[in-house]
């Protein structure tokens, strides 16, 4: 459940739009930030701080995909496969990412640290390939700056 | 040629107002409150030619004038910064190295428009750069640039960011508008035209970045100054995103109407490992992919259109002859397949239809129907639908049939690619 002082910043956005229902994505990014995924009872809870219904959330959420459910890995590795990251070699970089993790696209490690998702253009195509582990962007990417990456975050270092 | 959006873009402290301050920043809208009505500034923007910089190619000024000047409805201003057209990158450098620059942009339009309120819908994934931006307009509203009252001329605006959520549709305007609202972003059947019924039902004129963090530098240097500068019917300068196969892949700013040639070959370095030039994709993958003999084309609204593509966004995606164009083809629908927000039926149900055939082709299970079999989805999906997703989707498909008909014969025929990238991966 979340704590009071996520509920107080999500209370504090339910008046600043014109729009009753507009508050629901700034929720769900504080949600996101603050907690790091969602589940039934943190959309419940969302729906009654922000005077929505639990109906009205499911029905704008399920149309998003920038919000992952519970169950997603401490860091979620996003790694974008469209035409520009392509072109510099993309597809051995997610198959490259599936070796060192030992899970596949869509997967989690069973120790719950790492999901892999295979994602659209991220807007950073000049510096392809890339790949976003939580809010964060990593360009321009070689296999040695994956080990490095993967390594600093098992090592527990923030990112 | 002097830089105008990219001139202060690698000071390292230029997103914080002092230094954009200091760099001439906020003058155009001192100049603006001071010196110029809403209508005057509406001419001015009207006079520089400036057209909309998210990939349409509409005439700003124009876009402002059909706000209704009678309703008594509050009116909205909204930045489209939701940048998701594959290959584009533009914005992002715009939103993270010169907020403020932007943000002098937004105060003029929504002065020009009559708007109290304005939005910058930015995409999810951009989270520095929404962090930038709201920094920013901390720093606005303590320097007295928004809230009430602004510069002492009576107009006020309230401005806030507003962050998306992962879903490419969101950059056409009404399902923009759709997500603001808390809603599904599926796009709303026009006419009624936002300028009249958007944002909760009110008049609203929603612009691109790019469009928006010219106007300072319009309203300094007047309309003329900017009508003068790239081609007469494409004024000003264009950024382009570079992307691909090119040794210097990155955003340049340079005059609308530099060819291809001078953009890949001058700016970008050349093409990558000394490999030879197979296509272009000059505008996002939503544009038609053009073929290597027309690297003079002049990179505009106007000569890319009559040449057969179109500038779009200006990602410019450069692919080397080791290309495989079924591979692109089929990756982009993908790309289109997953995007289509499920409205329209010939859009939900076609990409999806192309995205497996083009996934048999390039799987070596083609069959030989198949190349007519697109053609006529395509031609089924193609302006039936509420937004232009569907027309973006069926673009690479029947542009690459077009223009390399022969790699896919030979994809079904041998059931495999022509060409290979190779390992790209270091």
């Amino acid at each position: 459940m979340l704590n009071e002082a996520t509920q107080k910043k999500i209370v504090e956005l339910k008046n600043r739009f014109p729009g009753r229902k507009s508050a629901i994505l700034p929720a769900m990014h504080v949600v996101l930030e603050e907690v790091g995924f969602y589940n039934r009872d943190i959309l419940k809870q969302v729906a009654e701080l922000l005077a929505v219904s639990e109906m009205e959330m499911a029905e704008t959420l399920s149309f998003y995909t920038y919000f992952p459910k519970e169950g997603v890995g401490k860091y979620h590795v996003q790694v974008c496969t469209n035409v520009s990251c392509m072109l510099c070699g993309a597809e051995q970089l997610a198959k490259y990412l599936e070796e060192k993790l030992g899970i596949k696209a869509g997967q989690t490690t069973p120790d719950g640290f790492f999901t892999l998702t295979e994602v659209e253009c991220l807007g950073s195509c000049g510096t392809a390939p890339v790949m976003q582990i939580n809010q964060k962007y990593y360009e321009n990417l070689t296999r040695a700056k994956v080990d490095e990456i993967l390594a600093g975050l098992r090592e527990g270092k923030e990112i | 040629m002097e830089k105008i959006l990219f001139k202060h873009i690698d000071v390292p402290d230029q997103y914080q107002i002092d230094t954009y301050i200091r760099n001439g920043g906020y003058r155009a809208l001192s100049k603006a409150l001071k010196e110029h009505s809403p209508d005057e500034l509406i001419e001015i923007v009207k006079k520089s030619g400036l057209r909309g910089r998210g990939g349409a190619g509409f005439p700003a000024g124009m876009k402002w004038g059909f706000v209704p000047k009678d309703s008594p409805k509050p009116r909205f201003l909204l930045c489209n910064a939701d940048e998701g057209e594959p290959g584009t990158f533009k914005d992002r450098t715009l939103i993270e190295n010169d907020p403020h620059q932007l943000i002098e942009g937004i105060i003029i339009a929504a002065y020009a428009i009559g708007a109290h309120r304005a939005f910058i819908y930015i995409r999810g994934e951009f989270y520095f750069g929404a962090r930038r931006l709201e920094q920013a307009i901390r720093e606005c509203y303590e320097k007295g640039y928004l809230g009430k009252n602004i510069l002492g001329s009576g107009f006020d605006l309230d401005l806030s960011v507003y962050r998306g959520a992962g879903a490419y549709v969101c950059g056409e305007e009404t399902s923009l508008m759709e997500s603001i609202e808390g809603n599904r972003a599926n796009p709303r059947l026009k006419p009624p035209f936002p300028a009249s019924v958007g944002l909760y039902q009110n008049p609203t004129v929603i612009n691109n970045v790019e469009t928006l963090s010219n106007l300072s530098h319009i309203v300094l240097n007047g309309g003329d100054w900017y009508a003068g500068l790239g081609m007469p019917k494409s004024t000003g300068t264009k950024i382009f995103s570079l992307s691909g196969h090119v040794n210097k892949p990155g955003n340049y700013e340079l005059p609308m109407g530099v060819t291809l040639r001078e953009l890949i070959y001058e700016h970008g370095g050349g093409i990558k490992d000394g490999r030879k030039l197979k296509a272009v994709i000059p505008g996002g993958v939503s544009t038609p992919v053009l073929t290597a003999d027309l690297i003079d084309v002049k990179m505009d609204f106007d000569s890319l259109y009559e040449a057969g593509s179109l500038l779009g966004s200006g990602a410019t995606i450069v692919m080397d002859e080791t290309t495989c164009m079924i591979k692109v083809a089929y990756r982009i629908s993908k790309f289109f397949e997953h995007e289509s927000c499920g409205k329209c039926v010939p859009c939900r149900e076609g990409t999806r239809w192309i995205r497996q055939i083009m996934g048999r082709i390039e799987n070596g299970k083609g069959r030989e129907e198949d190349i007519e079999l697109l053609r006529d989805i395509c031609t089924n999906i193609a302006g039936k639908t509420v937004c232009p997703l569907a027309d973006g989707a069926v673009v690479p498909i029947t542009s690459t049939i077009e223009k390399f008909r022969d790699e896919y014969e030979y994809h079904i025929k041998h059931k495999k690619c022509m060409v290979d990238l190779g390992e790209r991966f270091v």
